[in-house]
């Protein structure tokens, strides 16, 4: 390859993470410039500068890093758990289209339902800790777990299936060697949207009932009217779904490498 | 119509396959029967819509409600049968496994040890020509490639009949051509019994000892084609006059039952079309 040709490729390498970088601050930049005019008020959106600039003291003062690591453990807990529940769940509909037929339309109607103002009722099952959180989070996250599942195992292609016949596999052979890994794309768009869900609704609850991690954070400093410090918070919580949205990526290559 | 010679390695005895329709029960197969012999190579030809898959499936055993009989060496099968290798028309690789571990897929069944069927996978990888390709996904291989595949998995299976479903239709006809050499070689090599179901006329010519010949539905038995043509063949062989001739005569048979099928698509389509 040349070294014109090497230049090249590496471009189309690193294009897309710089444009992405570049689109950030380039919103960044007008965000400051409407706000430094006044053309968007400061009192509600503070320049990205003073947010840039309270990112210090939210890690020194605030302990944002242990914060983070209380939401982070939280969303981990609920992601284990809906993938774990959500995929046999998904898995035992398939099976039984008694069950599927019964139970799918409940399952997406659960998945708008505003989950979170049940938070009252959880606070009573599981009194005012992290595991009122972890399971609001996780019962918000499962309905799109169990339908994506449904959908990758139902949507396997025929041919698939009966290449598997004609080697005489078992029902579990069948599973484990054919339906599972071809409904595996599926699947992980299912626990990725899960993941989004449970991420909105653990920071939610933390907001709501003043406990844990970020939440709590974004909470405090909201109602000590520090709105740059809230704003540095919130990307906190960006961060999360990011380290998120990276592993789980890295998991899917290594079960997947190409499609 | 067959003869039936005690050595038939396959043989279908009187298959009749109906199937329920909203417009009432049609019939697909109707008392087909024919036998193949040790290590030749059978070709199932006939218009789209005969039962040629029907067929396929019934031998295969993937379709449970039929009448008739179908014995592997004189074992009578109800099912998927570990001596039937199957070759489908459809993309049927893993994508989410390498070449090798395609290949290698009938022999992890089996228990073998992984470095063994990592070698024995590379045989037939070989054999079907990717070699070099061992380590790459069926996304990254194009459609004639991933159907050697196909072929390399079902030839490690070790069966004693090979029976595929047009497995190259969805390919160009000079790909189509040099896949056939390939199959001939192989089957050449391994004195495989093979049974092709395929509604390309120099396919089934240039591969086969005989060629069965189906009318339009009801799919019966119309007529069954010695090829004697020399063997070992290549595909140089479509260029002769013995070859032309084959061709001529089955399409002399085939023509009258394509030309039903379609009369009668056309009209099934002016019925179902809203009277103006």
């Amino acid at each position: 390859m040349s070294a014109q040709a090497q230049k090249r490729a590496s471009f189309a390498d690193y294009a897309p993470a710089a444009t992405g970088v570049g689109t950030v601050l380039a919103f960044f930049l007008i965000m400051e410039l409407l706000v430094q005019t006044g053309m968007v008020n400061r009192f509600i959106v503070p320049p990205p500068s003073e947010i840039i600039g309270s990112f210090g003291r939210v890690i020194v003062e605030e302990h944002v890093f242990s914060r983070f690591l209380q939401t982070l453990i939280e969303c981990l807990t609920a992601g284990v758990m809906l993938t774990v529940f959500g995929v046999a769940g998904g898995v035992v509909m398939n099976r039984y289209k008694l069950l599927q037929q019964a139970c799918e339309t409940w399952v997406a109607a659960m998945a708008s339902a505003p989950i979170v103002l049940m938070y009252p009722l959880f606070l009573v099952i599981f009194g005012r800790s992290a595991w009122t959180i972890i399971m609001m989070g996780f019962l918000a996250a499962l309905p799109p777990v169990i339908l994506k599942t449904i959908e990758g195992i139902s949507g396997t292609r025929k041919v698939l299936v009966n290449v598997g016949r004609s080697f005489n596999l078992t029902p579990s052979q069948q599973f484990w060697k054919i339906l599972f890994p071809a409904a595996l794309p599926n699947i992980f768009v299912g626990i990725r949207l899960g993941l989004i869900f449970a991420l909105i609704n653990i920071v939610g609850v933390e907001f709501l009932i003043n406990y844990g991690g970020l939440g709590q954070l974004i909470n405090d400093l909201a109602e000590r009217y520090d709105l740059a410090g809230t704003y540095a918070a919130i990307c906190f919580v960006i961060l999360v779904s990011v380290l998120f949205f990276m592993v789980l990526e890295k998991i899917e290559r290594w079960l997947r490498p190409v499609d | 119509m067959s003869d039936t010679p005690n050595n038939a390695i396959l043989k279908a005895d009187h298959i009749n396959v109906r199937f329920e329709t909203a417009e009432g029960p049609v019939i697909a197969v109707d008392d087909v029967s024919f036998d193949v012999r040790p290590g030749e190579f059978l070709s199932v030809i006939g218009p789209s819509g005969c039962g040629k898959s029907t067929l396929f499936n019934v031998i295969g055993g993937l379709l449970g409600s039929y009448q008739g009989t179908v014995n592997v060496a004189g074992e009578t099968i109800n099912g998927p049968h570990q001596s039937i290798g199957m070759v489908f028309q459809e993309e049927s690789t893993f994508p989410w496994r390498t070449v090798t571990d395609n290949v290698a897929f009938p022999l992890e069944l089996t228990g073998m040890g992984k470095a063994q069927r990592i070698e024995k996978a590379k045989h037939f990888i070989g054999m079907v020509g990717l070699k070099g390709f061992e380590n790459r996904y069926p996304g990254e291989l194009s459609g004639g490639m991933r159907q050697r595949v196909s072929l390399a998995r079902t030839l490690a299976s070790e069966p004693k009949i090979l029976l595929m479903d047009e497995p190259f239709a969805a390919l160009d006809e000079q790909t189509r051509l040099l896949l056939g050499d390939k199959v001939l070689q192989i089957q050449q090599e391994l004195k495989q019994t093979t049974l092709l179901i395929t509604h390309n006329i120099t396919e089934a010519v240039q591969m086969s000892d005989r060629i069965l010949v189906m009318t339009y539905r009801p799919g019966k038995v119309k007529r069954i084609v010695d090829i004697d043509l020399p063997r070992p063949r290549t595909s140089e062989i479509v260029g002769s006059e013995a070859f032309g001739r084959y061709v001529a005569q089955i399409w002399a048979d085939l023509r009258e039952e394509a030309s039903r099928g379609m009369r009668e698509q056309e009209k099934h389509v002016m019925d179902e079309a809203p009277q103006g």
